[in-house]
């Protein structure tokens, strides 16, 4: 018994170091849409060769990436939300926000399409009309960047969804793919990121309704943790993954990211 | 019937996953055997570090008498039922970087992993083995007393007696820790090549909306499970037989 | 079958002073007084729930009484004791294993083995102890308890609803026991076995001690009404 006891122990010791001893290794506090569509899988290894660091992606809620960075689990943080970024900088707890890619939200729902929406540009319209039908909606509901717009877009179109909530208006609670299972799951309608939306292997016969209105902008901002609030900061190669994400080869590698011919992100860093 | 296409369609995927679990088997696809690996060998880890504690935990609840106990017992039996989700938040506000033990870098570790599932399995470690030991104490007790059996010697047969069902705790607790998923995605963060096991997998296949591979991951860890369960009852099976157990 | 070779304690004497013994509100033992200093086979006699099972546990240690104090007298004043239980407690292991585990490596496996040659289990030596017969176990027990080299024997109704061979070669023992020099103390339901065995004869009920006086005038000439209807075979209230 006792030597397996040790090996497995000195395992553990490995592990525990390795993120140390591997000295440009980053923890990236990000969102599960970024995650799920693939990009990471994607630039990751790029970011490897080009700069030799070893990232290392927490695929969250934007709420809680940006609270687990307050609490210094990270190095950089990827979101989208950028109200909240704002904040998080102006709080001292990031150096610097920048613009890194945006692309847009779409609204997704059964083909049947109960409340009519189907090729709409409006959304404060459809989701009007979704109100009206009380045709299920499901929503993140987990203060996510995907939930923070989506409230905003009830907002526009003077709906109150929460007073429904239970009955046509379900909040999950959960990340993004969680949610399009449970609106395929229930017929329901949701609002998702085009990427997250395109790279879904469950869609059933659901379509994307409304698209293209300004109002759907969905823009990725990167900021670097501050290292003088956590002092476990890797600032130095934390600074150089938003530089090479920045850069020309960064932006480029970014927009050369494709799904089934489609581009998911489109790079905006000035 | 307006169900029935949907449900061909079910039939459709679960062959699918079988299809795609055998695939990734056969192919000795390097990435599913890293994150299988990683699996064992953090849901291994965690299991003896409860085995070395929650053997002598168990066995002393009975087999000594002291104030307190009856309340040592409840409190045990109590943690087994924690949630893995509320030991996953504690583990990550102890071991965040503002935590108490930041300074050790442990979160999104495979030992933070570890940390979470052996807090996981230690109650249920420590309560069964409190059960089987307490059975056996009963039986046993009036003997090693006429015998003058020294302690050492005395916890030392009900340990080698009680082997075959101490065997079934642990592996109640190897099973614990191998299917949690809640607590190892808050703590480990499911960061690809690091801290990637079969159940974050799982999720994040599942949200990705790839329910076959997510199902297809199941199924390697279910044969997994089938397999370490297989072994134990032969052995056990061949100890009743021979009334050892 | 082998007989057993070693010497107990000739002179031993125990002494049981107003012996009390109180669980859960009621006096289960109740004022016991007793000098046994003859050798051989102290039968305890006495219908359920007289206390005689509780008496002996006293005896061996296994119960603290509420009153009361046993002491002993001989050559040592704390005599090797070895327990026969009732319902016998095997460990989950081999036959020779049981026995390897009561002598805690004192002998060598030929002691041990001449030692289950005396309770007929030779054969029997590598069977899981828990599947045995019921006489076999009992066998086993003793045969475990004699290892011991006990000076003071204490059996609780070994032979209750065991096979007759098994009684045969358990009271067999238990006589080579009285000429090593072994001072039993025995709990029977069965007035033959009793005779056949005894030397003196406590009759206990209702946790006092009725009568308590040698074998030949407690079997001709019992004093107290209880003992009488008890030896006639009638239901003792």
């Amino acid at each position: 018994m006792r030597h397996p006891i040790i090996k497995q122990l000195s395992f553990v010791a490995l592990c525990s170091f390795s993120i140390f001893s591997f000295a440009d290794s980053i923890i990236v506090q990000s969102t599960t849409s970024t995650k799920n569509s693939g990009l990471y899988d994607y630039i990751l290894p790029k970011v490897s060769t080009d700069i030799g660091i070893k990232v290392n992606v927490v695929a969250v809620g934007t709420g809680q990436a940006i609270k687990n960075a307050q609490r210094c689990d990270g190095d950089v943080l990827l979101v989208h939300a950028k109200p909240s970024e704002e904040r998080f900088v102006a709080q001292g707890f990031g150096i610097e926000r920048f613009d890194l890619m945006y692309n847009d939200f779409v609204i997704i729902g059964p083909s049947d399409d109960p409340a009519l929406i189907k090729g709409s540009n409006d959304v404060s319209e459809a989701l009007k009309k979704i109100a009206v039908a009380e045709a299920i909606f499901t929503s993140r509901g987990d203060d996510s960047g995907t939930h923070k717009a989506e409230v905003r877009l009830w907002k526009d179109s003077t709906i109150d969804p929460t007073k429904a909530s239970g009955q046509w208006y379900r909040e999950t609670g959960s990340g993004m793919g969680a949610t399009l299972n449970i609106a395929v799951g229930m017929n329901a309608y949701a609002l998702t990121d085009r990427a997250t939306w395109t790279k879904f292997g469950n869609k059933g016969d659901f379509q994307i309704h409304v698209e293209g209105d300004q109002k759907l902008f969905n823009q990725y901002g990167v900021i670097l943790v501050n290292p003088e609030n956590c002092p476990n900061v890797n600032a130095a190669a934390g600074q150089k993954l938003i530089d090479w994400l920045l850069s020309k080869t960064g932006q480029d590698a970014i927009a050369s990211y494709q799904v089934n011919g489609n581009q998911l992100f489109y790079p905006n860093a000035r | 019937m307006h169900s029935f296409p949907k449900m061909k369609k079910n039939i459709f995927m679960l062959i699918e996953a079988f299809s795609e679990a055998f695939g990734l088997i056969l192919s000795a696809d390097a990435d599913l055997y890293e994150i299988l690996w990683l699996s064992i060998q953090v849901s291994l880890t965690a299991l003896l570090i409860s085995i070395a504690l929650g053997l002598p935990i168990g066995t002393t609840l009975a087999i000594a008498n002291f104030p307190g106990k009856t309340i040592c017992i409840t409190v045990i039996n109590s943690l087994m039922g924690m949630p893995p989700v509320v030991i996953g938040l504690l583990v990550y506000l102890a071991l965040s970087r503002s935590g108490p033990f930041g300074v050790f870098g442990l979160l999104y570790t495979p030992t933070a992993m570890v940390i979470a599932q052996m807090l996981l399995i230690t109650p249920i470690i420590a309560a069964l083995t409190y059960q089987v030991m307490e059975d056996l104490h009963k039986e046993y007790r009036d003997l090693f007393f006429s015998l003058s059996i020294p302690l050492d010697k005395a916890v030392a047969a009900y340990l080698w007696d009680a082997r075959y069902s101490l065997i079934t705790a642990v592996l109640a607790g190897f099973g614990r820790a191998i299917s949690e998923v809640g607590a190892v995605m808050i703590v480990g963060g499911n960061i690809d090549h690091l801290t990637r096991v079969m159940t974050t997998a799982i999720a994040l296949e599942t949200s990705k909306g790839e329910l076959s591979v997510a199902l297809g991951l199941g199924i390697v860890l279910l044969v997994l499970a089938l397999v370490v369960n297989g072994l134990v009852t032969t052995v056990r099976t061949r100890a009743r037989h021979y009334g050892y157990a | 079958m082998r007989e057993i070779r070693h010497s107990g304690q000739p002179n031993l004497q125990i002494r049981i002073n107003n012996l009390c013994l109180d669980m859960r509100g009621s006096r289960l033992l109740d004022q016991i007084d007793l000098i046994l200093k003859q050798p051989g086979v102290t039968m305890i006699l006495g219908p359920n729930g007289a206390g005689k099972s509780l008496l002996l546990k006293c005896i061996h240690g296994l119960l603290f009484p509420t009153w009361g104090s046993i002491d002993f007298d001989g050559l040592n004043k704390n005599p090797k004791q070895a327990m026969v239980f009732q319902k016998p407690i095997l460990l989950r292991r081999s036959v020779m294993d049981n026995m390897r585990f009561a002598d805690q490596g004192t002998q060598t496996d030929t002691e041990l083995e001449q030692a289950l040659d005396s309770v007929q289990l030779l054969e029997k030596i590598d069977h899981p102890a828990t599947q045995l017969s019921g006489g076999e176990q009992q066998r086993l027990a003793l045969a475990r308890a004699l290892l011991t080299k006990p000076d003071l024997l204490l059996l609780d109704e070994p032979t209750a609803s065991l096979d007759p061979a098994s009684v045969v070669i358990i009271e067999k023992l238990i006589q080579q026991a009285t000429q090593q020099h072994i001072k039993s103390i025995f709990i029977s339901h069965d007035i033959g076995q009793a005779k056949r065995l005894s030397a003196d004869v406590i009759f206990l009920n209702r946790g006092q001690v009725v009568e308590y006086s040698d074998a030949a005038s407690f079997f001709s000439d019992p004093h107290s009404d209880e003992a009488r209807a008890f030896l006639s075979g009638e239901i003792v209230l």
